[in-house]
């Protein structure tokens, strides 16, 4: 499917399209001094022309010179937010006259839903949730239902942030599948001092998301439109906020489970669970049941869990995860290394939101990265052990012999 | 994406046969049937509300049940999976949700999802002797594969139940074991401190236990990962399989975990328990075992 090329006006076009076909738009906008996802009625609702800064620990969002609609990377929210919600009521029972109870269906009818500006590294936390809820023996219904009516509009990034790092886990800057609709935002410096108005180059990535062109407007993009979209996503690949090795990095992890370098993040770590609910893929739930006064009527809802709690790991007789260092190294080493053996991909699109939004700026890349320098270390220390000794011949018999 | 380590690769689990079965939604069964065991150790047999077809299990699955108002425990099965149309748990009281169910009477509504888990290899152990190994209220959950093979007694050498309790009260379903046809090699029950003289004839074997403690297991560390049952049996059941690398043992705390990960289990060490437990083979956890708070 060729590129399109769209003015900044198609975004309202593209918002009523979606309207008319029924679906409630999610996307971006300001909300408390954060850039947060909520339901959109229109397109200038956007966070327009607003930025954001981000370090460790560290979130602003700032005012930029030009007008872009998507000039910012990502915020606190997550989309499994509207796949997986913090809290679902799953069923409700009703006590009857003979001692029984009746389970009352709990219909499975989420709305539909369009995401706007899904970036890629949270296309990718999406495919990962999938395998999580749909991909095994148990399918989460309820998921699969949200999940087939949702349409992505994914927005490549040209700007990343500064806690980013979707290059070195290969989800991003472009988003290469996923999507109904692909959006790269082109920003040219302003003229005449005019705040620069943003256009866009569109890629279609499903047939649901065909069928909405002919309302979009816009033009085929010219192949030096296309190549300047590539390189600006190219550029963006080198300019992450934040690199993480990823070579070798979960065997490391796996041989590490007794590293000292845990107590470093332990010991800063306030056990919060911030990291894993604004985690795209983290997934830990519990279920809460509830019964009114009467005691006729009972409930059962899920809610997010996270586990770094010490509930999460309880068993009778204690929680197994006591210290903190064993529930950081937990969620590390499960998020970059033993998810891989459960659901075939890291766990980690690399978006930084952990890095981000934990209050003692606990920097992810920066713990694992010694993690696996001192593994590195360490086995290079038992090479140098068992090398073959400098005189050869000069064995173990050898020097038996000559006692 | 990263992919998978190319020596572990990922074996995504067999796809769902029937994907409108709400794995979260409990249906709510008949006691038809309650024996109590011992002083804290109960067994209920529960039956499907007309209509509804008892799923099939293997010997170690477990299922969720659910006491009306009070919540949900998982609970191995420990019935005969050749004998449909009935379901039997057996169950200690050790919380609310258990005593509550203890105080269900014959006719009260229980709920069940399920059957979850992995099971043991039964099939896999065809052609071979069988051991089998178990402590006091770790019998129950091993009972299924027990029932499976002695029904095709032929197709396995020889079969052994290493089985032992704190006390001979604590001795799980003492007929069955002394049932005519079973050769019992009877040795002394045994717990340091408390237990009467064994009575004889009830247990197809007892271990030599080492020093029993009457405590609970510690909070943290190797014992959360025990296999089924108490202290002398766990440690000699845990270690057996080091010489032999067939060995499968089944960790108590994948249940727990079940709890509030019921489809999608939480994770521990490699393995997310109630998706991949609770039955493991040993090298599946060999080295979890060598960590503790994983």
């Amino acid at each position: 499917m060729a590129v399109r090329r769209l003015e900044a006006a198609a975004l309202d076009a593209l918002f009523g399209a979606l309207r008319r076909r029924g679906y409630t738009l999610v996307g971006p906008t300001l909300h408390d001094g954060a850039i947060v996802y909520d339901e959109l009625e229109r397109a200038d609702q956007l966070p327009i022309g607003w930025t954001e800064v981000q370090d460790a620990g560290h979130y602003r969002v700032v005012p930029r010179d030009d007008d872009a609609r998507f000039g910012f990377t990502v915020g606190p929210t997550a989309w499994k937010r509207y796949l997986h919600p913090p809290a679902l009521r799953l069923w409700r029972a009703e006590r009857d006259a003979e001692g029984g109870f009746a389970v009352l269906d709990e219909p499975h009818d989420p709305p539909k839903v369009a995401f706007i500006g899904v970036r890629p590294c949270d296309v990718a936390a999406i495919a990962i949730q999938d395998r999580v809820f749909t991909g095994g023996a148990h399918v989460d219904p309820d998921y699969q239902a949200r999940r087939e009516r949702a349409f992505v509009v994914a927005v490549n990034c040209t700007e990343p942030g500064g806690t980013c790092f979707c290059a070195s886990m290969g989800t991003g800057p472009e988003a290469r599948e996923g999507y109904d609709l692909a959006l790269t935002e082109i920003l040219e410096p302003g003229r005449n001092g005019q705040r620069a108005e943003p256009t866009y180059l569109l890629e279609v990535g499903s047939e649901r998301g065909e069928s909405l062109l002919a309302e979009l407007g816009g033009r085929p993009a010219r192949d030096d439109e296309v190549a300047d979209g590539r390189r600006r996503l190219e550029e963006a690949g080198g300019r992450m906020g934040r690199t993480l090795d990823t070579r070798g990095l979960a065997e490391a992890l796996r041989r590490s489970l007794d590293n000292s370098r845990w107590d470093e993040p332990a010991a800063r770590c306030l056990a919060c669970g911030n990291c894993t609910l604004a985690c795209p893929t983290c997934f830990c739930n519990t279920v809460e049941d509830t019964t009114d006064l009467t005691g006729a009527f009972a409930e059962r809802t899920r809610r997010w869990d996270s586990c770094f709690t010490l509930d999460l790991s309880y068993i009778h007789g204690g929680p197994v995860r006591v210290s903190m260092k064993s529930r950081y190294r937990q969620w590390a080493t499960h998020k970059l290394g033993t998810w891989m053996e459960q659901f075939g991909t890291s766990g980690c699109v690399g978006c930084g939101r952990c890095i981000t939004w934990c209050p003692a700026a606990i920097d992810l890349t920066e713990e694992v990265a010694a993690i696996a320098a001192s593994a590195q270390a360490r086995a290079t220390r038992r090479q140098a052990r068992v090398a073959p000794s400098p005189e050869p011949g000069k064995g173990v018999g050898d020097a038996a012999a000559a006692r | 994406m990263l992919q998978p380590p190319a020596d572990r690769p990922f074996v995504p689990p067999p796809a769902v046969a029937a994907p409108e079965v709400d794995p979260m939604r409990t249906v709510p069964f008949r006691v038809t049937g309650l024996h109590v065991d011992n002083e804290d150790t109960f067994t209920l047999e529960l039956a499907p509300p007309p209509g509804h077809q008892l799923a099939p299990f293997k010997p170690g699955q477990f299922n969720m049940l659910y006491v009306f108002g009070v919540g949900e425990v998982p609970i191995s099965i420990s019935g005969d999976p050749d004998l449909h149309g009935t379901l039997v748990h057996t169950t200690r009281e050790v919380g609310a949700v258990t005593r509550a169910m203890r105080g269900l009477q014959i006719g009260d509504a229980i709920g069940v999802r399920g059957p979850f888990g992995s099971s043991w290899p039964v099939e896999a152990a065809e052609g071979r002797d069988v051991v089998l190994i178990a402590g006091g209220i770790g019998l129950p959950p091993l009972r299924p594969a027990l029932y499976h093979v002695l029904a095709r007694r032929e197709r396995y050498g020889r079969v052994v139940l290493l089985y032992g309790a704190r006390t001979p009260e604590d001795l799980m379903f003492p007929e069955e074991l002394a049932k005519p046809g079973a050769r019992c090699s009877t040795s002394r029950c045994t717990s340091p401190s408390t237990a009467p003289p064994a009575t004889g004839g009830a247990t197809s074997a007892s271990s030599r236990p080492r020093q029993a403690r009457a405590d609970r297991p510690a909070p943290h560390g190797r014992d959360d990962l025990r296999p089924g049952g108490h202290d002398p049996l766990r440690l000699h059941g845990a270690r057996a399989p080091r010489r032999q690398p067939a060995g499968h043992l089944r960790l108590a705390r994948a249940q727990h975990e079940v709890r509030r990960r019921p489809v999608r289990p939480l994770p521990a060490g490699p393995h997310l328990v109630c998706r991949d437990g609770p039955v493991f083979s040993y090298d599946q956890v060999e080295r979890m075992l060598d960590h503790g708070e994983v």
